[in-house]
Formats: structure tokens, C-alpha cells, sequence
């Protein structure tokens, strides 16, 4: 382990690699192949507090550190991303509408999440992924309300979210400024949930499509001023790419765990495969990337404890975290060689766990783009 | 209601090391645990509390580093820890564990209900807690599977090789607890984080001044353990073909007769 804990961080850390290990692992198998994760499994972390870490204790939370809530993650993840992805992309959604919402707002979706509910970001459309600017869903003032109307997909958490923070647009014809951004409650008239998306990994995680029809909110929910939605969503994303890298970080180290274990186990040639130096190579390549991962995690979270909006560094942290992934998680597959391939194994379900990491929350190539953009503006 | 839980610090490992000339447990260099059943003595603590309100105050006896063990009492939903420590109480056998115990329940009580694990998995000998009842004089109740309050009673329902025994007993009662009475749970994120800066009080002899030092530590003690050693089990099995089931069962009963069984 690279990074040096408190011991509060330590006592933490432990607390949920033993609920997760004991209460979740044994179903991941089993669930992965079904495509779902029963409320009943939730309810372990939502008892721990799990859903509550870094949030405020003015708004029912914890109030610990960003740092010390993506340790948590990174424990919650090695068991299973997905599972860990559900009680993240709800913790996104209510920081980020304490941090740009009024009090009044901060408190209500607190509340609600409080309880134990999770909560949704509904902002990508079919035609609007990587450039939100392209967004059709509308917002249409009507007297004190707005009636919302748009097809969202891929929208995690869609089927079990209570509350989604939805991006409309409130003036079409201006680009990325005419985006808004709106609290509407789940269960809303209007509002219809898609097909659960059959997904190569993270499959203990609910997506969906999310379609809003005619839907009617008082326009008391909207987040922010008219048209900062676009901006929103961005510091949304800033924070969840530094969260989803710790995800990351924890099925790599999963990967790694696993893969010494068995090359320790598994003879050839009369010795274990760990003495060969050709496996030797890819367990420290994959030990250099998984730590050199978890220390760049840990300085993004710090430097948002800081008050820091990580604009290039979340982008940074994301890519690189994810790429490593990608490359951990495969030699983990090589490493078992025909069992790697076998679903009786555990490391094929990390390598598609983490093909999506780089992909959601920004492609790795418009990361890249965003890293471009930053560096040019920084030596002007 | 006022509750309070003995609980134990011990070894977490099945591989117990002996101290071959005091015939005592060897605790260094093994990380230390809860009492499992403990645990779940805990755990039914928290429930009668939220039951029927009131309190949990949780006691060890050990030393400064059983702390942490009152830590994660406190983590699960205890409201107040003491550790019962002092150099005159060291090497106190279950008779004056037990003795000393009793006068810490005294000092801090009244207490309606005591409940303690059914056995430590270090020593395995069950004696502490019902030995407690015994120098205050209540009943107890051992092995339970559930219990509820009904005024100045209990009814309990107990575990008996024959089945289930349901007895009713007035209050204060001593429980003790087993894996089946309940699944302790887990702490939260918050009461892990205000156990770690919670104030643990010490209590020592000089807290418990009606204590007959004649009875507590290694001198107050009648046991003395002999040797201890952790017993070779040998088992074989043989299997019989069964070609007539009455010739089988005579080979059967010749072998059980050989083995002194019959």
C-alpha cells in the first residue's frame, strides 16, 4: 500500500473490506451473470453510512475528507465496481447540487438520501455523449413551472434512482449556455424508465434509459442560474472522474491481488509461474501502475480538499488510471492463462468491469482534448 | 433499561501458544479480537435497547490494549465503556475474574439484564458470566436464542441439546449468548470515527473499595492450571460392504465389541 493512513483511515478502511467481503463478495459471481444487485445487498452500506461520507454533517453526512472517502470506495471496489459505482454516482449528484444549489434545495435531496435512497445524473442523450452542447431535451417555462421533455440513456442508477439532476435546455438555440439543470423527483408523472442496458461490465450497476415526457416541475428546482447547467455539469464531472479513477484503482488492485495469489500457487515446469521472469515482469509492471495509480487518486483528492476543481488534473487522474486499468486487468487475464478466460476465475469480470472507465465520464480522447486545451491556455 | 455487557479481549486465532511454565495463554505477537460471542452478546444489548430504550455500558477486564476491543463496543452502539484494569487484578483465574467483575457491575449499576458470550474462544472454559450471577446472587440463563422484557420479567427462549427451553425469570437476569442468537452488526461509518476519539474511564481497586483482595488476581485464585495442551484427534473410518445385512451386522458388532463400544 503506497499511501501513508491515519488511523482513522486505517480503522475505516477495515470496517468495510469486512462488510464487503463478508456480505457482498460471496453473491458478485452469481450477480454479474444475472445483470443485477437485489436492494438487500445495498442495504449493508446504506446502513454503514456509506451513501453519506464526504457530505457536510449540516446536511445529515459525515463530513470526511474527499481523500478518506475515496479510500473507502477504492476497499468497496476491489470486491465490486459496480456495486461501489451506485453509491458514487448518488454521492456526486447530492455534492454537486449542495455545491451549486440554494440551501433549501441542498437539504431536500440530503434528506431524501439520507434515508437510504440513491440518486441519478441524467444528462447524456443518444445524440449528445461526448459534446453536451448537441443536447435536445427541452425545459419550457410555464407560468411557475417548466415541462421537461427528453430521451436520456445511459443513465446509471435510472431504475432505482429517487431523485435525477436532469440537464435541459431552457434556450435551444444557444449552444452549451442554453443548458439547465433541474432536481425532479423520480417519481414525477411523465417520467418512464427504459430497459435495464445489458452491459459487458460493472453489471451489478443499474442503467437505463430515462425518457421525460411533459414532465411538470415547480421551477424553485432549478440548479443554479438559467444556463449554467453546462458549467455544473462539468464540475459534476471534474468530481466523479477523480472518483470513478479510484474505482479503478481498486479493481486493479483486486487484479493484482489475485494475480500473485495464483501465480504463487500455480506450478510449471516443476516450480511456480511467480519464479519465471517473464510473469515476474508483468506482476511489477502491474504493481508499478496500480500503486503510481493510487498515488496520483490520492493527490487529485487532496487537492480538492483543497478547494481545487481539478479541471486538468481530474482529466489527468481519470485517463491515466483508466488506461493503467485496462492494461492491469488484461495481464491479470494472461497471468491465469485458459482459467483467466473461464468465468469460474475472477480477473475476466475485472478487465470488463474496466473497458468502460475509459470511456464514461468523458472518452480518454476528449480527456486528452481537455488536457490539450488546459496546457495551451496555461503557457500562453 | 439499563444494560451492561462483559466483554473479552482474546487472541484471533484458533493456534493457541501456552506459556509452558506459567501454563498461561501467550497473547504477543497475536492480533486480538472481540469475543465472538461476545459480539453477539453486544449485539443483543443494542436490540433490547432499541426495544425498550435505555441504556449499554460495556466492561473488560485487561489491559490498556483491550481498549480497542471497548472501541468497537462503542462503534456497534455502546454508550459507555470502562476497562477494568489494575496490576493486582493480573492473573485472575474465572473464580476472581468473575469476583471482581461483580463488584465493577455493583459500583456501576443497577443493571436489569447482564449478558456476557457463553464462552471465550481463548480459554473455552464458560465460567465467567454465569459465575457472575452466582457472587450477586441473580439468576442466569445461558445459551439464549432470544429474549424479551415484560415488565420486571424476561421470558427467554434457551438452547438444550433436547430442543428449545422457554423460561421465564424476573429481573436482573444473566444472559449469556451464542452465534445462533442473533448476526452482530456492523458499526456505521460515523460510530467507527467517534469510537476512535471516545474517553474510555479505567476502574482499578481503588474504585472498588469493597473488594476482598483476598479473592482477586493470581493469589485469589483456586485454579491452578496444570498443563494445557491442545488434544491429538485421531479418527479413522472403515467402511463394511454389506453383501447380507445379518452377517454385516454381526462383523459390525464383533468390530464395535473390539473397539470396547459394546
Amino acid at each position: 500500500m503506497s499511501l501513508l493512513y491515519t488511523e482513522e483511515q486505517k480503522a475505516l478502511i477495515a470496517l468495510v473490506k469486512d462488510m464487503a467481503e463478508n456480505e457482498i463478495k460471496p453473491y458478485v459471481q452469481e450477480l454479474d451473470e444475472k445483470g443485477e444487485c437485489p436492494g438487500e445487498l445495498f442495504k449493508w452500506a446504506f446502513d454503514m453510512g456509506l451513501h453519506m461520507l464526504e457530505i457536510p454533517e449540516e446536511f445529515g453526512g459525515t463530513g470526511l475528507s474527499y481523500e478518506t472517502t475515496a479510500m473507502i470506495f477504492e476497499e468497496l471496489a476491489k470486491v465490486d465496481a459496480g456495486y461501489a459505482i451506485t453509491f458514487v454516482t448518488t454521492f456526486v449528484a447530492l455534492r454537486n447540487v449542495i455545491l451549486s444549489g440554494t440551501p433549501e434545495q441542498g437539504k431536500y435531496f440530503a434528506d431524501i438520501i439520507g434515508k437510504g435512497n440513491f440518486a441519478a445524473f441524467a444528462l447524456t442523450e443518444p445524440n449528445a455523449g461526448s459534446d453536451p452542447a448537441a443536447l435536445r431535451g427541452t425545459a419550457v417555462k410555464d407560468g411557475d413551472d417548466y415541462i421537461l421533455n427528453a430521451t436520456k440513456t445511459f443513465i446509471t442508477n435510472g431504475e432505482i434512482a429517487a431523485l435525477f439532476v436532469g440537464f435541459f435546455k431552457t434556450d435551444v438555440k444557444a449552444g452549451h449556455k442554453g443548458i439547465s439543470a433541474f432536481i425532479i423527483d423520480a417519481d414525477a408523472p411523465g417520467i418512464t424508465i427504459g430497459q435495464h442496458e445489458n452491459k459487458m461490465g460493472l453489471r451489478l450497476s443499474n442503467t437505463t434509459d430515462v425518457t421525460f415526457e411533459n414532465v411538470r416541475v415547480p421551477a424553485s428546482s432549478m440548479v443554479g442560474a438559467e444556463g449554467s447547467g453546462f458549467k455544473l455539469a462539468l464540475n459534476a464531472l471534474n468530481l466523479s472522474r477523480a472518483f470513478v479513477a479510484t474505482l479503478a484503482v481498486g479493481i486493479m488492485q483486486r487484479a493484482l491481488d489475485e494475480s500473485v495469489k495464483y501465480a504463487k500457487e500455480r506450478k510449471q515446469f516443476g516450480k511456480p509461474i511467480i519464479k519465471f521472469q517473464m510473469v515476474q515482469q508483468m506482476l511489477a509492471d502491474m504493481a508499478i501502475k496500480t500503486e503510481a495509480s493510487r498515488v496520483l487518486v490520492n493527490n487529485t483528492m487532496r487537492m480538492m480538499d483543497n478547494g481545487s476543481l481539478v479541471r486538468k488534473e481530474g482529466s489527468i487522474t481519470k485517463t491515466f488510471v483508466s488506461d493503467c486499468a485496462q492494461e492491469v486487468t488484461s495481464n491479470a487475464v494472461q497471468i491465469f492463462g485458459g482459467y483467466g478466460y473461464s468465468k469460474e476465475y475472477p480477473v475476466e469480470k475485472l478487465m470488463r468491469d474496466c473497458k468502460v472507465f475509459q470511456i464514461f465520464e468523458g472518452a480518454n480522447q476528449i480527456q486528452r482534448m481537455t488536457i490539450a486545451n488546459e496546457l495551451d491556455r496555461e503557457y500562453k | 433499561m439499563n444494560i451492561v455487557v462483559c466483554v473479552k479481549q482474546v487472541p484471533d486465532t484458533t493456534e493457541i501458544k501456552i506459556d509452558p511454565i506459567k501454563k498461561t495463554l501467550i497473547r504477543q505477537g497475536v492480533p486480538s479480537i472481540m469475543n465472538p460471542f461476545d459480539k453477539n452478546a453486544l449485539e443483543e444489548a443494542i436490540q433490547l435497547k432499541e426495544q425498550y430504550s435505555g441504556s449499554v455500558t460495556v466492561i473488560s477486564m485487561g489491559p490498556e490494549q483491550a481498549k480497542a476491543t471497548l472501541r468497537e463496543a462503542l462503534s456497534m452502539g455502546a454508550d459507555k465503556a470502562y476497562l477494568v484494569t489494575d496490576r493486582a487484578f493480573g492473573g485472575s483465574d474465572t473464580y476472581a475474574t468473575s469476583y471482581i467483575l461483580s463488584k465493577v457491575i455493583e459500583k456501576l449499576g443497577p443493571f436489569d439484564v447482564i449478558l456476557g458470550g457463553k464462552q471465550a474462544i481463548d480459554g473455552d472454559t464458560g465460567q465467567t458470566a454465569p459465575s457472575i450471577a452466582e457472587h450477586l446472587g441473580i439468576a442466569r440463563l445461558t445459551h439464549i436464542r432470544s429474549m424479551k422484557i415484560d415488565g420486571n420479567k424476561c421470558v427467554v427462549e434457551r438452547e438444550i441439546e433436547e430442543g428449545i427451553e422457554i423460561v421465564e425469570a424476573k429481573l436482573p437476569i444473566l444472559c449469556t449468548a451464542t452465534k445462533e442468537t442473533n448476526k452482530p452488526r456492523y458499526a456505521t461509518i460515523k460510530g467507527k470515527i467517534d469510537s476512535l476519539k471516545a474517553d474510555i474511564e479505567n476502574i482499578t481497586l481503588a474504585d472498588l473499595p469493597n473488594m476482598d483482595i483476598t479473592k482477586i488476581g493470581l493469589k485469589g485464585s483456586p485454579t491452578r492450571v496444570k498443563s494445557t495442551f491442545i488434544p491429538e484427534r485421531k479418527s479413522s473410518c472403515e467402511m463394511l460392504e454389506i453383501v447380507n445385512p445379518r452377517e454385516t451386522a454381526k462383523v459390525l458388532f464383533g468390530k464395535l465389541a473390539e473397539a470396547k463400544i459394546l
